[in-house]
């Protein structure tokens, strides 16, 4: 399956991703009015520490922690791919709890989101990949 | 191949699931007392307070028994197990014959004797759908509410009703609420969080005797009124079945890593069961959904031929009361690292270069990062400690670490 991969060298710490994420999860077509005067939470998150940075999302991991701990049944897996549903969904952070890797985080309304790999959302392609100027992100089968 | 599984909740999803990703043909059945699709137990507080509903908290859709072969008798009991002929005998004398079997019976509340109990009319546990069904009609807005409990259990009953009656009272013989999962100091900034919603407590006192349908007088000499009483003191494990016949059973049934019982193609997991808390070298029942799902996996790869253990146990809570949330895990005994910032808290607590258990309250952003630290029983000297206990940051790892998890190198 494909998934996203980052190379923490080319990373520019430039937060683009971050910004490409909340874009595409907007639900609007025109990316200055979508993110114009409102701070951004995104599902693809940059750490940066001394000259370090990196961007982390979902892994979509073989063993998802996450699915398996669902109080809900929220959280599923669907071709390979791990997404949730919203609606079932009633934020109470089992999820955060389980993750290995810190990647699901309550949207503004208090029910979780994470990557799910722009399959939900006029993206197409993982947007946070296409808008990396320095291909720190990239998309691809290994 | 015919599998049987008894109970209809986490563990026993668990295991179909997991017998379905090696078998994918075996006959598969399911055996419960509740009437009712597979639901989410722990969601009965939040159906009670309007943030979900009983299509919504279906654990699993509407085609899950269609679409795993799963034939069900639901509304029945197990009353035995037949261990010599291999077969379940239901209350209405239907015998259900296994090749690999599942308890996964889960717990019930225990009700402490209680001088008087049997005057209250209006007394309610809260463990299945059909309790908090039965609770939300005998509220109303006039309702004063006594809850005895302030667990998990208790408190989350209380979330889910406290805008619906006028009043509620918490009792608990403990000093302090929550003392299964938070230390003095956390526990001390919750209660305040929860007091504000109007909910009183008494700590330290118990009810000494029921004077009539609607009043108690406590040890302590106080005399209390109430229209519905909530007992949720604490849980048993559904052992019996498995008792019975002879299977050991300590704290709750034991079993294996591979989640078998004593008995041969007897299996077990869930709440109904014990497990080793790797955090504390100790037999704990760990009745906690993750727990019951993953034991019912491993269980369900187990019987149907598959390799699969269960030995990474731990204790962990995610709860939440009124918008403010807590996530905790392992146990609290070593070396304390404490940091409190207004409404949020932090304890981690480290043992021979582990961590071994932690305290968020306020902030909990990424806590899983903490877990596995604990589950993977990671030495803290191989990552950079310092990062770790600002916040849980994939920074406090080599690079080559992140570039296996995130870079995708083998
Ligand atoms: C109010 C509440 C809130 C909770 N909140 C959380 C939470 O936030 N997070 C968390 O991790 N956990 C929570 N829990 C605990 C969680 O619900 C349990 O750990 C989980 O449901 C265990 O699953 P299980 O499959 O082992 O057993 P159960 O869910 O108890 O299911 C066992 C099933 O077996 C059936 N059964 C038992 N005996 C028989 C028999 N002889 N014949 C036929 N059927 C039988 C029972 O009726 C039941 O349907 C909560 C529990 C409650 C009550
Ligand atoms: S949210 Fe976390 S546990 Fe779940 S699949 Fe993604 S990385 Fe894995
Ligand atoms: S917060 Fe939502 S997605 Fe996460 S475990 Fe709870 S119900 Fe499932």
């Amino acid at each position: 399956m494909k998934r996203i991969y980052v190379n923490e060298k080319w990373c520019l710490g430039c937060h683009l991703c971050e910004y490409y994420c909340a874009f595409a999860n907007s639900g609007k077509d025109d990316m200055v009015k979508a993110l114009k005067n409102i701070t951004i939470n995104p599902r693809i998150r940059i750490e940066e520490h001394n000259n370090i940075s990196f961007a982390v999302s979902c892994r979509h991991c073989e063993e998802p922690l996450c699915v398996k701990s669902c109080i809900s049944g929220a959280l599923s897996v669907n071709d390979g791919i791990i997404s949730i549903n919203q609606d079932k969904c009633v934020g109470c952070f089992t999820c955060v709890l389980a993750c290995p890797y810190g990647c699901v985080m309550p949207n503004d309304d208090g029910v979780m989101q994470k990557c799910e790999l722009c399959t939900k959302n006029a993206g197409g392609q993982p947007y946070c990949v296409q808008g990396c100027p320095n291909k720190a992100i990239v998309f691809e089968e290994r | 191949m015919k599998y049987v599984i008894i109970g209809n909740s986490a563990g026993a999803v668990g295991c179909v699931e997991g017998i379905r990703q090696v078998d994918k043909d075996g006959e598969i059945t399911i055996i419960s007392n509740e009437p009712y699709h597979t639901y989410s137990r722990p969601l009965i507080s939040y159906l009670l307070y309007g943030k979900t509903d009983e299509q919504r908290m279906k654990y699993r859709p509407d085609s899950f028994y269609e679409d795993n072969g799963v034939k069900t008798y639901l509304g029945k009991e197990a009353v035995s197990i037949d261990k010599d002929n291999k077969k379940v005998i239901l209350n209405d004398g239907t015998e259900i014959c296994y090749d690999k079997l599942l308890v996964a019976t889960g717990s019930r509340p225990f009700v402490p004797p209680m001088d008087g109990l049997d005057k209250v009319e209006n007394k309610f546990t809260f463990m299945t759908l059909d309790d908090a069904k039965a609770l939300e009609k005998a509220i109303n807005k006039d309702s004063n509410v006594l809850v005895i409990g302030a667990g998990l259990i208790g408190l989350k009953c209380v979330e889910g009703i406290c805008d619906r009656v006028k009043h509620i009272t918490v009792m608990d013989l403990a000093e302090r609420i929550l003392p299964s999962i938070l230390d003095k100091d956390g526990s001390e900034l919750v209660r305040k969080h929860i007091e504000k919603k109007g909910v009183e407590f008494i700590l330290g006192d118990s009810v000494a005797q029921f004077t009539s349908a609607n009043t108690a007088v406590s040890k302590n000499g106080l005399e209390l009124s109430f229209d519905v009483l909530v007992v949720a003191v604490g849980v048993r494990p559904n052992v019996e079945l498995v008792k019975d016949i002879g299977g050991e059973v300590g704290r709750g049934i034991v079993t294996d890593e591979r989640c078998r019982t004593s008995i041969p193609d007897i299996y077990a997991a869930g709440d109904c069961t014990e497990s080793m808390d790797i955090t504390a070298d100790q037999m704990r029942i760990l009745a906690l959904l993750p727990n019951a799902y993953m034991q019912g996996e491993t269980a369900g790869i187990t019987m149907a031929g598959g390799t699969k253990v269960y030995d990474k146990a731990i204790p962990m809570n995610a709860i939440g009361f009124f918008g403010y949330h807590i996530i905790t895990a392992g146990s609290y005994d070593g070396e304390e690292y404490v940091k409190k910032d207004g409404d949020s808290y932090k304890k981690l607590v480290t043992r021979d270069d582990r961590l071994v258990g932690y305290i968020l309250i306020g902030n909990v952003e990424r806590a899983g990062i903490y877990t596995s630290l604990i589950r993977e029983k990671r030495p803290l000297s191989s990552i950079d400690f310092d990062l770790i206990k600002e916040k849980p940051q994939l920074m406090a790892f080599s690079k080559r670490e992140r570039a296996k998890t995130l870079g995708g190198m083998k």
